[in-house]
């Protein structure tokens, strides 16, 4: 009987292998999901009841009354006239701090468009008090 | 003088047995840098100008447009909150044991801002310090 002889060195066929890695790859990227990691910080002020951080009668107070309706220091205002009063009484004091209250029923993007505007002013005391602080001020009495 | 007509006696080709090689290295790669969210809640996040990077692996807090609160420490998946009630006390034992811990409030852009004041109270109160509000690029730029 005869010896079969290959002709051929045996090989193992990898072509296709570049095509499969580049499906994956694809796959991996159209499925990934891009996580975003940036947005506004701040930090809440040390409770301390005994002597309150903020003192609402000299601080500028902006109210979110609705989408561009701003009641700053009790002068309604839209978005472009409450940027240049701010950076106005900013001069004045860079300390000042700044109180953000927003009514119940506004959007929340317009809290986020008057806080990104207030880090753009580079204003460095920004206060956003909840509705129960609000109500303690309102209880001491050094709130409207 | 008469050339030769030059003979190729290998039919040219282009090498291509790398390719696996390279595809899988990039393969490996994105597999490697890849980091995997916790928090996979889809909200439509409000736009800022100011975007500052929040610290690793921080408490995220989704907050839908319709009011369902998601919570993550970080670390295993998000789960679905029965309220604000509850959000208080998980973060109450994670300062407990992480007091710098960032908590990051991932709302929906339209969400009523009542349903964040709720969750900024809940932080408060129960000893947060650092908060996030995460965003996305966009927004006006003040003039």
């Amino acid at each position: 009987m005869k010896k079969l002889r290959y002709r051929r060195s045996p090989e193992i066929p990898t072509a296709s292998m570049a095509d499969i890695a580049f499906l994956l790859i694809i796959f991996f990227m159209l499925t990934a999901v891009f996580t975003t990691t940036q947005g506004l910080r701040f930090r809440f002020p040390e409770d301390d009841p005994s002597q309150l951080n903020v003192q609402p009668q000299e601080a500028i107070h902006i109210k979110i009354n609705g989408e561009d309706q701003f009641l700053v220091d009790q002068t309604p205002m839209t978005k472009a006239e409450m940027g240049g009063y701010i950076r106005t009484r900013m001069a004045e004091n860079p300390d000042k701090p700044v109180i953000i209250q927003t009514l119940p029923d506004v959007p929340y993007y317009v809290m986020v468009e008057v806080f990104d505007l207030l880090k753009q002013l580079e204003v460095q005391n920004v206060s956003i008090p909840t509705e129960s602080e609000i109500e303690r001020w309102r209880a001491f009495g050094i709130f409207e | 003088m008469k050339l030769r007509e030059r003979v190729y006696k290998v039919a040219p080709t282009v090498p291509t047995a790398s390719m696996a090689d390279i595809a899988f290295l990039l393969v490996i790669f994105f597999m490697i840098t890849t980091s995997f969210s916790p928090e996979r809640t889809s909200v439509r996040l409000p736009e800022s100008i100011i975007r500052a990077e929040v610290s690793d692996q921080p408490s995220i807090i989704a907050v839908t447009e319709t009011g369902e609160i998601h919570f993550t420490s970080g670390e295993e998946a998000s789960v679905v909150l029965s309220g604000t009630e509850e959000l208080g006390s998980l973060v109450q034992q994670i300062v407990e044991l992480i007091p710098s811990k960032e908590f990051v409030i991932k709302a929906d852009r339209n969400a009523r801002y009542e349903l964040v004041d709720g969750v900024l109270e809940a932080l408060r109160s129960n000893g947060a310090k650092q908060i996030g509000l995460l965003t996305r690029p966009g927004g006006e730029e003040v003039q």
